[in-house]
C-alpha cells in the first residue's frame, strides 16, 4: 500500500475485521432473493418475444388461463400506459411490451400458476400474432440514412427534435484549436476501434417475491443494488403511490451496476394482485443474458497529436455507443470521461444510437471503458513510436488538481500522478519482463457520485451499537460502516451490527451506482455519530454533574476535569433517566464525490500459433482516497479488472440475424475462470478526497476502465500488432498476426 | 397438470439392465449424466425412464491383468486420472479425460457417456481411438466387441441399436516405445468444449517411426483419422529426439486438409482447420517426447 499524503493515526478505519456477512454467505445459509419462499406461493414464467422487432397484432391468453395450476396471466393491458414525460415509460415497456416488441426476449406476458412447470407450459399457450418489421443491430445501421426507426418513442436529447429517432444522443465538447494544433504537430496517430456488447455477468440470476396484501400494499422482496428505486419504479410502473410499495432488501449475489433498474417486480406485483397470492420469478440464466444488462457495444475513432517530446497536445474524436431499444445517456457519459490528460486543445463528438436488442445498463464506471480502450491504445502507440516509456509519456500529461476534465470543470484534488508512480516504483514494473512475454500499460478514471443517503444509529443500553443504512452490502459496505462507526464512537468494531434495513425502517437512500455507498452513506453514518457524540456528551454531563461544554469525547469515553472518565456503556445504561433512548437519523445529499484513477501493468504472452492470450502477471494501482476496509478495496479493483480481462478476451454477444443471441449461457459467453488469471496484484494508493470526513473515494468503478487497453497495448508490444477490436479472441488475434 | 414423470432406475447388473430396457420403450442409459440433465435442461423430452449404470459393479470397474486393460464404461474420469499405472501407460488419454468440463465434472463423467453422447467435441474419445479402444457391447443377451472408432456416427447419433450399451472398453498395453498424447483449443483453460482437438500415438524404434495415429475432434461431425498425416510420420527419423520442421508441417497440413468443421458460435472453419494443424504438430512433438522417454 502507498501513503501518499499524512493521514490520521486511526484506530479502526484502514482494518481488515471479517465482515459480518461474510460466514453467512461462505457457508451458503446468507439469503438471496430465490431463497425466500411464502406459503401458497405461486411461480411466474415470462412469455418472451422470439422476433427482434415486430407489431404485436393480438395476445390471446385464453388457453393459458384455461391450463392447470394457472391462477393468473398479465400482459400490458394490466399496466397503466405512461406518458411520454413519465421518466419511467422506458423501464415500463421494456418489462412487459406494449404494442411492439423491441428485442429478441422482450417480456410481453406472464403467467402464474402452481409450479413452474405448470406456469412455463402456459405460457407456450399464449398465442401471439406478429408482424414483423426491420430489425436493426448494429451502430451503423442504426445511424445509416434511412434506417428503420428501432423505437417510435424514441426522441434524440440534446438537440431540437423534430420527431422519432434512431439517435438516443448528441453532443460535442470543444477547447482550443484542435486544427492548428494537429497542424503543428511532430506525430499524430489515428485509429478506429470497436468493442461488442458485454454482459455485468453477476453470478445471481434477477428474482424476487412478492405479495399482495388485502390492504391493496405489496411487500417486495428482492435482490437489487437499491431497494428504494424498486420501490419508486414500482411504483411509477403501476401509478402507485409510493408508501404502498415496501420493498425488502434480499442479499445481492453482484450487480455491477446492471441492477440498478427493475425488470420483474411489477409484474409479480399484477401477479399477486389477481392471483390473491404471493408471486415468486425468478430468471434463469438465459433470460438474464438475452433480457437484462448489457453494456452498449461502440466505435470510436480517435486521432491524438503529440509533440517529439511527449507533449500531448490535441485529441479529436468520435465516440459511438449503441445503446439498445430504449433513450440512454451513453454517448453522453463516453465523452465526459475523457478526463485523464490535460490536451490544451480537444474536440471531441459523441453519439449513441438504438438498436432492436435489450435495453442497456450501467456497468461498472459506465461508457468510460470503451472511450479508454481507444484512447489509451492510441496513446501507447504514441509512446512507440517516440520510443517513450509507457509510464514516463502518461506523467509528462497527467492531469492534477485544477486541470480541466472535457467537460472544462477543474478537477479537484486527485491521485492520477501517484498511481503512475505506484505503478512505476512496484516490484513488478521494476522486474524484468518475463521471457516470451511482453509488457503493457493502461489508465482508467472514473468520477463517482454522492446523492442521498440516510443513517440511524442506535445506541443499545449495553453501549453496543446498530447502524442502520438503506445501502444493500454489495461489496463490503456492512463492514466499512460499522468500522468509520467504530472510528467516530471510540467502541470495537465487532460490539456494532450493521444492518440493510428495508424501505420502512430507514430513511430515503438512493440506489447505489457511482461507488457511493462508503462515500455518501459512510457520510450519514459518521454525521449521525458525531450528533451522537454531542447527545452522549450532555448525558455524561447530567450523570457528572457538570457543564456540557465541560466534557470532552476522547476514545469511547466521556471526559471532564476532576471526574472519572464515562464509558459509552456506563451512559447508555443511564438512557433511561438521562432523556431516553440514543438514537439519532442523519440524511443527506452528498456533494464532493472524489473521482479515482487507476494505473494497470500486465504482462502476458501471445501463442502466435493459435493466438490465445495468457495473462502472466497483473498488477492493479487504483487511488481509494482513504481504504475503510482495505481487503473489500482489493476486492473492488481485482473485480473490476477480472471482468475487463473478460471484456477484452473472450466475452460477446454473438447475435443471429434476427437479433436472437446464439451464445446466452455461461459456456458460451465466456467470462473468465480463475485458472485463466494470475492473482491480481493491488496496490491502493491514498489520497484523501478532502470533501470525506475520512477522505474516502468511491472504488468500485474505475478497476474496469483500464484492462483492454492494458492488454491491447501488450499484445501490441508481444507482436507489432495492434488490435483495435474487441474481444481480442483467439480467431482475432490469430488473423491479425497472418495480415501482419 | 400432472408434469411427465420421469422414472429412474438403477440396476445392480447388466442383465436388469438389459431387462429394463427392454421392457421400457423410450428409456435411457446414463452414466454420469453430465450430458444427460443439461440437455434435459435445455428443453430436450425427458426419457420415460433414466438407468443409471453406475451401480453396476462391472461398469465402474478398472482392471489391468494379462497386459490389456478394461475399463468399465461408467468408471468416473477422475478414476483413470488419479491412477498412477494407466496414467503411465496413457499419458494423453489420461490427459484428455482430465479435461472433462471440471474437477467436479470428472467425478460423475465417464469415457463411455463421453462416446455414446457423440458429441463430436467430446475430449476423451481421440485419444480412445488413437489407442485403439475397443468398445464391449451389452447386445440383445449377449456381448458385441467392436472398435471404439465405430460407436459415434455423427453428432448426437450412434451406431448402438436400442436396448444397447457399452459395457466397458478394452486398451492393449501399448508397445515399448510408445507415447500418446493429446491437445485441444479453448479460448479458457477450462470449463469450455474444444474448438479442435487432436490425439496422437507414436510407436518409436531405433529413431524412427514405426508406428503413427492421428486422431482429430471437433473438426468434423464425427472424429477425423488422419492416415496422410500418419503417413508422413511413419519412418520419420527424429534427430536430437525431435521431429524435423518438413515432418511436422506436414503433419500440420494434412490435419488441416482433413478436416470439415461448421462455422458456428465457438470458432470459424477457416480457425479450426488451422488451429487442427498446430494442436496435431504439437501433439506429435509431446508424443514422440514421450514414446522416447518410455512413457
Amino acid at each position: 500500500m502507498t501513503v501518499t499524503e499524512d493521514r490520521p493515526n486511526y484506530k479502526w478505519v484502514g482494518t481488515r475485521p471479517i465482515r459480518p456477512d461474510g460466514y453467512d454467505k461462505v457457508v451458503g445459509k446468507a439469503r438471496f432473493a430465490a431463497d425466500l419462499n411464502l406459503p401458497g406461493q405461486l411461480h411466474a414464467a415470462i412469455l418472451r418475444s422470439p422476433h427482434g422487432h415486430a407489431r404485436v397484432l393480438s395476445i390471446d391468453t385464453t388457453a393459458a388461463e384455461a391450463m392447470p395450476g394457472v391462477k393468473a396471466v398479465v400482459t400490458s393491458a394490466d399496466f397503466p400506459e405512461l406518458d411520454a414525460s413519465n421518466p419511467e415509460r422506458d423501464v415500463a415497456e421494456n418489462l412487459m411490451a406494449r404494442g411492439v416488441v423491441l428485442y429478441v426476449g422482450h417480456a410481453l406476458a406472464a403467467v402464474a400458476a402452481s409450479t413452474k412447470a405448470e406456469a412455463a407450459a402456459a405460457v407456450a399457450a399464449i398465442e401471439v400474432e406478429y408482424e414483423l418489421l426491420p430489425v436493426v443491430l448494429s451502430l451503423d445501421e442504426s445511424m445509416a440514412e434511412g434506417a428503420p426507426l428501432v423505437n417510435e418513442h424514441n426522441v434524440t436529447m440534446f438537440v431540437e427534435s423534430d420527431g422519432p429517432s434512431n439517435l438516443a444522443t448528441v453532443n460535442a465538447l470543444e477547447r482550443g484549436d484542435v486544427d492548428a494544433a494537429f497542424e503543428a504537430a511532430d506525430l499524430v496517430v489515428e485509429r478506429e476501434f470497436e468493442t461488442a456488447w458485454v454482459h455485468q455477468g453477476y453470478i445471481e440470476p434477477h428474482a424476487c417475491v412478492v405479495d399482495v396484501g388485502l390492504d391493496g400494499k405489496a411487500d417486495i422482496w428482492a435482490s437489487s443494488q437499491g431497494h428504494f428505486r424498486v420501490r419508486s419504479q414500482t411504483a411509477a410502473v403501476l401509478g402507485w403511490d409510493t408508501a404502498r410499495v415496501k420493498v425488502t432488501p434480499a442479499e445481492i449475489g453482484g450487480g455491477f451496476g446492471g441492477k440498478t433498474t427493475i425488470y420483474l417486480e411489477p409484474v409479480a406485483v399484477r401477479l399477486s394482485e389477481k392471483s390473491g397470492r404471493p408471486v415468486k420469478i425468478v430468471m434463469s440464466r438465459e433470460e438474464v443474458l438475452r433480457a437484462t444488462g448489457p453494456a452498449p457495444a461502440s466505435k470510436a475513432r480517435v486521432r491524438i497529436a503529440a509533440t517529439n517530446d511527449g507533449e500531448l497536445t490535441a485529441i479529436e474524436g468520435w465516440l459511438g455507443y449503441a445503446v439498445g431499444c430504449t433513450n440512454d445517456m451513453a454517448g453522453f457519459i463516453g465523452a465526459m470521461s475523457v478526463a485523464s490528460y490535460k490536451f490544451p486543445n480537444l474536440k471531441l463528438e459523441a453519439t449513441a444510437s438504438l438498436t432492436n436488442t435489450p435495453k442497456s445498463a450501467a456497468y461498472r464506471a459506465p461508457s468510460a471503458p470503451q472511450a479508454a480502450f481507444a484512447i489509451e491504445s492510441v496513446i501507447d502507440e504514441i509512446a512507440q513510436q517516440l520510443d517513450m516509456d509507457p509510464i514516463e509519456l502518461r506523467l509528462k500529461n497527467a492531469v492534477v488538481e485544477g486541470d480541466p476534465t472535457a467537460m472544462g470543470m477543474p478537477h479537484p484534488r486527485i491521485g492520477f500522478v501517484e498511481c503512475l508512480e505506484a505503478i512505476r516504483e512496484s516490484d513488478h514494473y521494476r522486474s524484468p519482463v518475463p521471457e516470451g512475454a511482453a509488457r503493457g500499460i493502461g489508465t482508467g478514471f472514473w468520477f463517482n457520485i454522492g446523492e442521498q443517503s440516510s443513517a440511524t444509529v442506535n445506541l443499545n443500553e449495553d453501549g453496543t451499537a446498530t447502524v442502520i443504512t438503506g445501502s444493500p452490502d454489495i461489496g463490503g459496505s456492512r463492514a466499512s460502516m460499522a468500522l468509520m462507526a467504530a472510528e467516530e464512537l471510540g467502541i470495537d468494531v465487532h460490539r456494532i451490527t450493521p444492518v440493510v434495513a428495508d424501505t420502512e425502517s430507514v430513511g430515503f437512500t438512493d440506489v447505489t451506482e457511482g461507488s457511493r455507498a462508503t462515500f455518501a452513506t459512510g457520510m450519514a453514518v459518521v454525521n449521525a455519530c458525531r450528533e451522537l457524540i454531542d447527545e452522549l456528551k450532555a448525558r455524561a454531563a447530567t450523570i457528572l454533574g457538570v457543564d456540557a461544554d465541560a466534557v470532552d469525547w476522547l476514545d469511547g469515553e466521556a471526559v471532564a476535569d476532576g471526574k472519572d472518565p464515562l464509558s459509552l456503556a456506563a451512559i447508555t445504561a443511564k438512557a433511561k433517566g438521562t432523556g431516553g433512548p440514543l438514537t439519532v437519523t442523519a440524511s443527506l445529499n452528498a456533494g464532493g464525490a472524489g473521482p479515482s484513477f487507476a494505473v494497470h501493468c500486465c504482462d502476458l504472452a501471445v501463442d502466435e500459433e493459435t493466438g490465445q492470450v495468457t495473462i502472466l502477471g497483473y498488477t492493479a494501482a487504483q487511488d481509494a482516497g482513504t481504504a475503510i476496509h482495505p481487503s473489500y478495496v482489493e476486492g473492488q479493483m481485482q473485480g473490476g479488472t477480472v471482468q475487463g480481462i473478460g471484456w477484452a478476451l473472450n466475452e460477446e454477444y454473438i447475435y443471429d440475424d434476427e437479433g436472437s443471441m446464439e451464445n446466452a449461457s455461461f459456456l458460451d459467453y465466456r467470462v473468465p475462470v480463475a485458472s485463466d488469471l494470475p492473482m491480481i496484484g493491488t496496490i491502493i494508493v491514498e489520497v484523501p478526497n478532502p470533501a470525506h470526513p475520512y477522505g474516502v473515494r468511491g472504488v468500485g468503478e474505475t478497476g474496469i476502465v483500464p484492462p483492454m487497453a492494458t492488454i491491447a497495448n501488450a499484445i501490441s508490444r508481444a507482436t507489432s500488432v495492434r488490435m483495435t477490436s474487441l474481444p481480442m479472441s483467439p480467431p482475432k488475434i490469430l488473423a491479425a498476426l497472418d495480415d501482419r | 397438470m400432472k408434469g411427465r414423470q420421469m422414472r429412474y432406475a438403477a440396476p445392480a447388473t447388466v442383465d436388469e439392465a438389459r431387462t429394463l430396457l427392454s421392457d421400457n420403450p423410450g428409456s435411457q442409459v446414463f452414466a454420469g449424466a453430465t450430458d444427460l440433465v443439461p440437455q434435459i435442461r435445455a428443453g430436450r423430452p425427458s426419457p420415460s425412464m433414466v438407468v443409471d449404470l453406475k451401480r453396476i459393479d462391472r461398469l465402474t470397474a478398472v482392471l489391468h491383468e494379462g497386459g490389456q486393460w478394461t475399463i468399465g464404461a461408467a468408471t468416473p474420469t477422475a478414476d483413470l486420472t488419479r491412477n498412477a499405472e494407466f496414467t503411465a501407460m496413457f499419458p494423453g488419454l489420461s490427459e484428455a479425460a482430465g479435461l472433462i468440463g471440471s474437477d467436479q465434472i470428472q467425478n460423475r463423467s465417464s469415457l463411455g457417456g463421453n462416446l455414446a453422447n457423440a458429441s463430436p467435441a467430446a475430449d476423451s474419445v481421440p485419444a480412445l481411438i488413437a489407442n485403439a479402444g475397443q468398445a464391449v457391447i451389452a447386445s440383445g443377451d449377449g456381448t458385441r466387441t467392436v472398435p471404439a472408432a465405430e460407436i459415434a456416427t455423427g453428432p448426437g447419433r450412434t451406431s448402438l441399436a436400442d436396448g444397447e450399451f457399452i459395457i466397458e472398453f478394452t486398451l492393449d498395453d501399448p508397445p515399448a516405445g510408445t507415447g500418446d498424447a493429446y491437445l485441444r483449443m479453448i479460448p479458457r483453460t477450462e470449463m469450455d468444449i474444444a474448438i479442435a482437438g487432436a490425439a496422437v500415438r507414436l510407436t518409436i524404434a531405433d529413431g524412427t517411426v514405426s508406428d503413427a495415429t492421428v486422431v482429430l475432434g471437433a473438426v468434423a461431425p464425427t472424429v477425423v483419422v488422419v492416415t496422410d498425416a500418419e503417413a508422413a510420420l511413419v519412418g520419420a527419423a527424429l534427430d536430437g529426439g525431435r521431429f524435423d520442421d518438413a515432418t511436422l508441417d506436414a503433419v500440420a497440413a494434412a490435419a488441416s486438409a482433413a478436416c470439415d468443421p461448421i462455422d458456428d458460435k465457438r470458432g470459424t472453419v477457416a480457425y479450426r482447420r488451422q488451429v487442427a494443424g498446430v494442436l496435431a504438430k504439437r501433439a506429435a512433438t509431446v508424443a514422440a517426447e514421450r514414446a522416447q522417454n518410455g512413457a
